[in-house]
């Protein structure tokens, strides 16, 4: 056993609101500097939708995470033969027009125009070139069904939908839609930090936060193809890549990080997994609708005598134990069960989960009539307008059977709350069904106070950093308390 | 792959802290010196409390405060709150959109340096430049072209100033103008032009009934302008159905109180035509008929009323319908021509018991069910505005002259004198059906007349048979209000909506209450927006929703709750120094000075009224003709006044011997009666009753605020104008209004705009000031969406050479006040006309419609016809007046809604503890910088001043006959303070001004007051009003609730002039609000327009665009007779066939090609396709809760019944 300590995440889908003040929160901090505009370190997409960058799931063109060749893991993207013949050349990278080209506006012209006979307006212009353009892509594009005949029903999930449930997705019966917010994974078996040449990723021991060190990297960009999530991205201007760094400065002064502080859906829930990193290559071995179990397998009890005393031995502090007891992630995705892995099939073991989005029920059309089908109080998961088979895709593995369990599990708490607020619906059924969805009323309770009436403190639990051990590693922290914030900074450069 | 350990390579987590030392990149960035609370006075009713970084000196980024204090256990916290465009804010301090130094047009520059040589009295050289129409015209031609030039602060004041005073002398206080909006955001910054406004005497423009926000259907009912739960009582309710309001777009920091109660066992049931962002969260998505959702509510009604107020008698609906609403009131019914229709209530007084008794015309009856007579219960309008009768303003069901109990009849079902026919409109097959209704016949002074209930007439109206003949027999049947009628126009199945009325009336019943309807622009916007709103009101108050935690109207449009009301509206409208106030309901004035009245022929074109009018009816002719008739008889207000200058009107009275005030009025009465003076509404397009100088501050009026843009282009500005319809189209159609052929162009003197950015407005006007932005000022933000009070404040002081807006406008002052002295040596007396005003005894001046213009009844100021009051202008001391808190305050005390309390001791407080201003002798508290007023506003309101709402309720004890302040016993010795607020947001206390009780962590729902300590609703009965029985209202059929149908394209005529041969079709425009910007803020920003489209594109549907040849993101022309747009089609599925959408607010300042259509110039923005449209009933005053109050009654500024054409941009030209 090796048990070591992660911060890991889940964001509640059904309660994001789509609005992208994550994405603001981070880029105002880290990413509004030369190089790094058309990098969304948070970005949010709107399901179905091809996202950011474009068809970014689409790994038949992209080549991103793991998979298992003759019971091996290999990277898709690479290998060391690929390596020496693609050294200055990796066909599947994404370019420009996969993201998008930053622009802005000629805002000056509104000031300084002459008179003339006829108003002036502000002109796009490039970042890049400076010059005119016409804008034909963002980090964004497809928001809210955006040109949904050319993105969303392109949506690579969508694969597995009969044709009529594809059509459907685009008319009056089965019209949906909901937001997918993504940030670094900050995966258990990172590609990214496998493929780097120049072993400038690393996974930090206390945290499990995947970083890209700004003075080793050498711009090979080979963890740019390796994500299967497309969340490192390359610095035109420093040479350097870069990622979300789960605001570890934040983080290590006890603050959750930006996007989480900033969220104000309060979908957001951020805590501590022990989990075994001796299994981590026989679990990402497993089957894909087997993935998600196997994943879940690994995320050790936090109670368990025997794993606080091997957490201990491998130097996990009291508090971090405390922490993981704590975790609201723990809960969701182990005491619950309704946190799930995004495409676990690219077997990076990705350590954010999801709790997967209830939507509205169908509806049918009779001539210019529209029906809801619904005929329960609460619409029946099944009828809902979001395929099981979608979300199976993007969230199980394929395995449909978790995302039934998710989503019967919520159904039956808001029954039972509504028998136990209202009345109206009879508490023996209510209790019925939440049996029937594994769970108790205790444990429904518990789940929808974490839900509803979860506080700042309730959603991120984060653990001591004791940054005064590792300072201590190289200096006398008194000393760095006397010295801390003196001397000359300077910026990481192209070839520095 | 693996190392020795048989581990995969890569998982080796790396430990070292010396391999680690690079971390410090991004440990540097997260540094900064200091952080300090601020927000964004913008008008998104989001109202969050906001950490302001600031490192070198520089604003670097903010994140939300996070310390809100928690309401009760068991409701979630209000953290975070905030969203992507507040996040986005920091952008504007630093950016090239920033006005940094003062701007003026070129050409005005160069005219007013000439004058200035010629003329060393400002005023003078003012006077020299505008009255010459050449020189007029060539900076009016300007306007928008270009040609900004970098100017001194001394002299874009001078040239302020000096305008001002020019137009004061030659035309009249009254021809200046002031428009802001949404007080509430950044009430000190709006506070400081009003104020100067109102002591000079101009006049203060209104923004919620013109923005469209005020919901009529609220003073309809409750007499109140907006009285809404914080969201955080969406939480406690249980069913929720949210219309017209799309959650995550617009109440972004508050949509997880309704997601959150999902989890919680409520069922959420959101109407969109599209399937908009919201629709996400449902149970079910209604996809109903764009605007028809009065048609789905009326069908509810009649589920509700059949099944759970009929065949199953409910008893908490049937008991709250009694004691809350006016149902078991009595209305006469009239007979003509063997025709019955519902007339007005039955007064007290036509009763002979009943003659004497005090304000017997506004007293009303009921029938008593134990003793079988009628009584008159307590808590009418009669009794709030009795001399003699005090202390009888309740809701105890207690009558009015002897004191008994009464127990009201809700019906006359089973003991009814006569089953009659009554005529019911049905306004969308244009018919009228006759149902049966019980009645009593009542003897009268004047002989004996039938009577029905409220309630009675409503089972009628709403096709509720209760085994009476005439009635829909079934759901199925196509009748009148079933849901089988409401199907047609909704595009929903019966049984869904059946379903759903089943749904919410049972979860009412189990709950005691808790249906919330979430309602918003989407429903507001419609030309019939206050009949939408009442018929799902009507649901609510059917099942006893109202006043209700967990129930009720939640109504969000507009950040209208400015919550220290009282002692804001003190300096604000300078009433500490002047009585009364100028104040302008904006939609009469946009409507008539840009003249977009003449674009239109009568308003029965496309507004469905009943077809027998009596003769001088209403409900017939143009809509100015009935805008003249509420003018005159006192019902709106309506600037400038007179065709004379009000100041030299005084003169003349004086000269001719008028001795006081009274004199004078009595002179200008006999004027007006002889008709040698009219009001400038009977003239409009006359140049001596022209607006002349406007100041635009905090927002866009000329952009995003300016329905009919294109006419305010042409008829304010005189610049160019992509309008192309006939300016002479309603001639021949008015009867009250002078016709001039020529339809003038450029009305405006001067246009100053105070602006942080280039906006729309910004770009069109005269002179633009560079405004401090909100992390660079003090100031105070509320909301209703919450019940907090945040500070604004200067994380960083005004950047490059911009000020606050207080500074502005007091330096404007100072500058006015040094030019005056000249000109105006001494105190001069101008004439102010004002209308009748609710919450005053004006609520019961006119039963009925007379007018004394036509010798109909006597001319009586204040009665028949409006107000007028002598104020005596100091213009030479305004200056001081502006930094000096007057002392009218001590003497008058303070109060609002119908409070007051005494201040005295509390005005002394300010004099002895906070600075001071002393002139001409005397002393006064100081307004000299933001943060005195900020805390002269929280030190006497009563919210935030636990004595002050002590003593308000105190004075609501004598009003009302009730105990009260035991609701502010608990807090009476709580204070806030500007200092307070920037340590952690506060919530507000209990207050008689506001409806709503928070005691204990309670969330503030409305009414909850009214429901809980029997206080009457500021209405004619005192209750929330079911039936609305102005004589005009009767005239339009909209006495009871109902349906009108949507005016069509055709009867609009907007698409009469616009070419259509090429590859189009004929939309219904939508603008509602989007996801990028609160109105026209954020949308031109670097972060909003990256994550959008970089434009705010036309939405389409996926066929539509097909059949058109449109591509996602081709670029697209689209428009109308108003103007046109051009921007990039996004087609997609989510909106449906039929309708676009394009999110309201955009600037033709970002990304505008020119028009191929309109002569190749630069195309507009999406006002740019409408026009305002006035629904003339709205315009009634002197009644009860009919009675105008600012932003609070009148027309509102209906926009969304606009259609377009569209087609693909043949070339696309910059």
């Amino acid at each position: 056993m090796d048990i070591r300590s992660q911060i890991s995440m889940v964001f509640h889908l059904d309660k994001c609101i789509g609005c992208h003040t994550c994405s603001i929160a981070c880029k105002n901090i880290w990413t509004d500097r030369k190089g790094t505009e058309y990098m969304w370190w948070n970005n949010v997409e709107t399901k179905p939708g091809t996202g950011f960058p474009t068809r970014w799931e689409d790994q038949e063109k992209y080549k991103g995470g793991w998979e298992l060749v003759n019971g091996e893991l290999k990277l898709k993207s690479t290998s060391k033969v690929k390596t020496v013949t693609n050294i200055f050349h990796n066909p599947n990278m994404p370019t420009m027009d996969d993201y998008y080209e930053p622009w802005s506006y000629k805002y000056k012209d509104l000031f300084d125009a002459p008179a003339g006979d006829d108003q002036p307006t502000a002109k796009p212009i490039s970042m890049v070139t400076g010059e005119y353009m016409d804008i034909e892509a963002g980090p964004n594009w497809d928001d809210d069904l955006s040109g949904s005949p050319i993105y969303a029903e392109n949506d690579i999930n969508l694969d597995v939908l009969s044709e009529e449930q594809r059509d459907q997705l685009f008319a009056i019966e089965r019209l949906m839609m909901f937001y997918f917010p993504r940030i670094c994974n900050h995966c258990m078996n990172p590609s990214c930090v496998a493929s780097c040449p120049s072993g400038a990723l690393y996974k930090r021991g206390e945290d499990g936060i995947v970083l890209i060190d700004q003075k080793r990297c050498r711009a090979w960009r080979k963890c740019i193809a390796a994500c299967p999530y497309k969340k490192t991205y390359y610095n035109w201007n420093t040479g350097k890549s870069e990622k979300c760094i789960l605001c570890f400065p934040r983080v290590e002064t006890g603050q959750a990080p930006a996007c989480f502080h900033s969220c104000v859906g309060r979908i957001r829930y951020l805590g501590v997994l022990l989990y075994d990193a001796d299994r981590i290559e026989e679990t990402a071995k497993h089957p894909d609708h087997e993935l998600v179990d196997a994943q879940r397998e690994m995320i050790l009890d936090p109670f368990n005598e025997n794993v606080i005393r091997e957490a201990k031995k491998n130097g996990i502090a009291d508090s971090t134990i405390k922490a993981a007891q704590e975790s609201p992630v723990y809960k969701f995705v182990k005491d619950w069960g309704i946190a799930l892995p995004p495409h676990v099939e690219y077997r990076t073991l990705p350590m954010l989960f999801y709790v997967p989005p209830m939507l509205p029920v169908m509806s049918s059309q009779e001539g210019d009539s529209v029906r809801s089908i619904n005929e329960e109080y609460f619409p029946d998961f099944e009828k809902a307008r979001t395929p099981i088979k979608y979300l199976a895709k993007m969230f199980g593995g394929g395995n449909e059977s978790h995302l039934r369990y998710v989503l019967k599990k919520q159904s039956a708490i808001r029954a039972y709350r509504r028998a136990v607020t209202v009345g109206d619906i009879d508490m023996l059924d209510a209790e019925k069904a939440l049996i029937e969805a594994d769970c108790t009323p205790q444990e429904a309770d518990k789940i929808y106070k974490l839900t509803s009436l979860c506080t700042f403190d309730d959603r991120f639990v984060i653990p001591a950093a004791h940054r005064e051990e590792a300072i201590e590693m190289m200096k006398d922290p008194l000393e760095h308390k006397q010295e801390a914030g003196f001397g000359f900074r300077d910026a990481p450069a192209r070839g520095r | 792959m693996s190392d020795k350990n048989g581990k995969l390579s890569w998982i080796r987590d790396e430990v070292s802290p010396q391999n680690r030392k690079w971390e410090e990149f991004y440990r540097n960035r997260w540094q900064y010196d200091k952080v300090v609370r601020s927000t964004h006075g913008v008008n998104c009713t989001g109202s969050c409390t906001w950490q302001i970084h600031v490192k070198d000196g520089i604003v670097t980024w903010e994140m939300q405060g996070l310390d809100y204090p928690k309401l009760e256990s068991g409701i979630p916290p209000y953290e975070p709150r905030g969203c992507q465009r507040g996040i986005s804010f920091s952008w504007y301090l630093y950016s090239p959109l920033r006005v940094k130094y003062p701007y003026i047009r070129g050409v005005l520059l160069d005219l007013w340096k000439e004058a200035r040589k010629e003329f060393t009295d400002p005023v003078e050289a003012w006077e020299s430049m505008v009255n010459d129409p050449g020189k007029r015209k060539r900076w009016q031609n300007a306007r928008g072209k270009g040609g900004f030039r970098r100017a001194d602060w001394e002299t874009v004041k001078e040239i302020s100033a000096a305008s001002m005073v020019h137009t004061i002398k030659q035309h009249g206080p009254d021809r200046i103008a002031g428009f802001s909006p949404i007080p509430a955001m950044s009430m000190i910054s709006y506070a400081a032009g009003a104020r100067l406004m109102q002591l000079v005497g101009g006049v203060s423009l209104s923004f919620y009934d013109w923005y469209c926000d005020l919901p009529s259907a609220s003073p309809e009912t409750w007499g109140e302008q907006t009285d809404v739960q914080e969201s955080a009582d969406w939480y406690n309710a249980k069913m929720l159905a949210v219309m017209g309001a799309n959650l995550n777009m617009t109440r972004t920091p508050d949509v997880h109180f309704a997601a959150e109660a999902r989890h919680n066992g409520t069922k959420m049931v959101v109407f969109s035509p599209d399937f908009s962002q919201v629709s996400k969260f449902s149970d079910e998505w209604i996809p109903i008929n764009a605007g028809q959702d009065g048609a789905f509510w009326m069908a509810v009604n009649h589920v509700i009323l059949k099944e759970f107020h009929h065949d199953n008698q409910t008893p908490d609906f049937i008991d709250y319908t009694k004691r809350y609403t006016d149902s078991p009131f009595l209305v006469e019914i009239n007979n003509s021509n063997d025709i019955n229709r519902p007339g007005q209530m039955l007064r007290a007084n036509r009763l002979s018991q009943y003659q004497d008794i005090e304000n017997g015309d506004w007293q009303f009856l009921m029938w008593d069910e134990t003793d079988n007579r009628t009584k008159v219960p307590q808590g009418s309008a009669g009794n709030r505005w009795a001399k003699e009768n005090k202390g009888k303003w309740n809701l105890k069901l207690e009558d009015n002259v002897d004191g008994s109990k009464i127990d009201p009849a809700l019906t006359f079902l089973k003991n009814s004198d006569e089953i009659i026919d009554i005529e019911i409109d049905n306004f969308a097959e244009g018919e009228t059906t006759q149902r049966k209704v019980p009645v009593k016949y009542i003897e009268t002074k004047n002989g004996k007349v039938a009577v029905a209930t409220v309630y009675d007439l409503l089972m009628a109206q709403y096709g509720v048979g209760r085994g009476l003949e005439g009635y829909p027999t079934s759901y199925d049947k196509d009748e009148l209000y079933t849901p089988t009628w409401a199907e047609k126009y909704t595009g929903i199945s019966p049984d869904t909506l059946i379903r759903f009325a089943r749904e919410w009336a049972s979860t009412a019943e189990h709950t005691g209450g808790k249906c919330t309807v979430i309602i918003g622009a989407g429903i507001n916007h419609w030309y019939h927006a206050n009949l939408m709103y009442r018929a799902a009101i009507h649901a609510l108050m059917f099942t006893g929703c109202i006043g209700k935690n967990g129930g009720g109207l939640a109504h969000y449009v507009g950040q209208e709750k400015l919550a220290p009301g009282e002692s804001w509206a003190s300096i604000a409208l300078a009433k500490d120094w002047h009585a009364p106030s100028r104040l302008q309901n904006t939609p009469s004035w946009h409507y008539i000075h840009s003249d977009q009245w003449r674009y239109e022929k009568s308003f029965t074109d496309y507004h469905t009224v009943p077809k027998n009018q009596p003769e001088n009816t209403l409900a017939k002719g143009h809509t100015i003709d009935v805008n003249v008739k509420a003018v005159q008889n006192g019902w709106l207000p309506f600037y400038p006044q007179f065709e004379t200058n009000p100041i030299d009107l005084v003169s003349e009275a004086r000269e001719n011997g008028a001795i006081d005030e009274k004199g004078v009025v009595d002179y200008v009465v006999e004027k007006l009666k002889k008709r040698d003076l009219k009001y400038s509404i009977e003239d409009p397009d006359n140049a001596d009753n022209w607006p002349r100088v406007w100041f635009v501050w905090r927002g866009n009026a000329i952009g995003g605020s300016a329905k009919g843009h294109e006419f305010f282009l042409d008829h304010y500005l005189g610049t160019h104008t992509n309008q192309v319809s006939d300016s002479n189209f309603a001639k021949g159609s008015t009867e009250e209004v002078v016709w001039h052929d020529k339809v003038p162009q450029g009305k405006m003197d001067l246009v100053v705009d105070l602006n942080f950015r280039m906006d729309t407005s910004a770009l069109y006007s005269d002179i633009v000031l560079p405004a401090a932005t909100w992390y660079e000022k003090d100031d105070l933000n509320s909301t209703d969406m919450h019940s907090f009070i945040h500070p604004l404040q200067e994380a960083v002081p005004p950047a490059w050479e911009s000020k606050s807006d207080w500074d502005i406008f007091k330096n404007i002052a100072e500058a006015f006040s040094k030019i005056s002295s000249k000109h105006f040596p001494d105190t001069v007396e101008d004439l102010v006309s004002v209308p009748l005003l609710h919450d005053t005894p004006a609520e019961i001046a006119q039963k009925e419609i007379k007018e004394w213009i036509k010798g109909e009844v006597e001319a009586i100021p204040g009665k028949t016809m409006p107000n007028m009051k002598i104020a005596k202008r100091d213009y030479k001391n305004i200056h001081n007046q502006f930094i000096s808190y007057g002392p009218n305050i001590p003497r008058n005390g303070l109060g609002a809604h119908g409070t007051s309390y005494d201040v005295k001791d509390e005005y002394q407080r300010l004099i002895d503890e906070t600075p001071v201003e002393e002139w001409n002798g005397n002393i006064y508290p100081s307004l000299k910088e933001a943060k005195n007023v900020a805390n002269t506003v929280l030190t006497l309101a009563t919210v935030t001043n636990g004595e002050l709402a002590y003593r308000s309720y105190k004075n609501m004890e004598e009003k009302t006959g009730l105990v009260l302040a035991d609701l502010a016993e608990k807090n009476r010795g709580a204070r806030v303070t500007f200092d307070d607020l920037c340590s952690q947001p506060k919530r507000l206390l209990n207050s008689p001004m506001w409806s709503g009780l928070t005691e204990n962590g309670r969330a503030y729902s409305p009414f909850t007051y009214n429901v809980e300590r029997l206080i009457p609703w500021r209405t004619l009965t005192g209750r929330q009003h079911f039936y609305l029985d102005h004589p005009g209202y009767i005239q339009y059929g909209e006495h009871l609730p109902t349906y009108k149908p949507k005016p069509t394209p055709t009867q609009y005529a907007e698409l009469t002039t616009s070419e259509s041969e090429h590859k189009t079709k004929i939309f219904n425009y939508l603008t509602p609000h989007g996801k990028w910007h609160i109105h026209s803020t954020y949308g031109d920003n670097h972060r909003m327009s990256t994550l959008s489209r970089g434009v705010e594109p036309f939405w389409i549907n996926d066929k539509d665009a097909e059949d058109l040849g449109i591509v996602d993101n081709d670029w697209v022309e689209v428009y109308n007779d108003n103007g046109v747009v051009v921007t990039r089609a996004n087609v997609s599925a989510r909106i449906p066939k039929g309708i676009v959408v394009i999110y309201h607010a955009t600037e033709r300042t970002l990304s505008v090609p020119k028009s191929p259509l309109r002569g190749n110039k630069r195309a507009g923005m999406n006002n740019s396709l409408t026009r305002a449209r006035l629904k003339p009933n709205l315009m009634v005053g002197g009644y009860g809760q009919f009675t105008y109050h600012f932003n609070y009654w009148g027309p509102t500024g209906a926009n969304r019944d606009t259609y377009i054409m569209v087609r693909k941009l043949p070339i696309l030209n910059w």
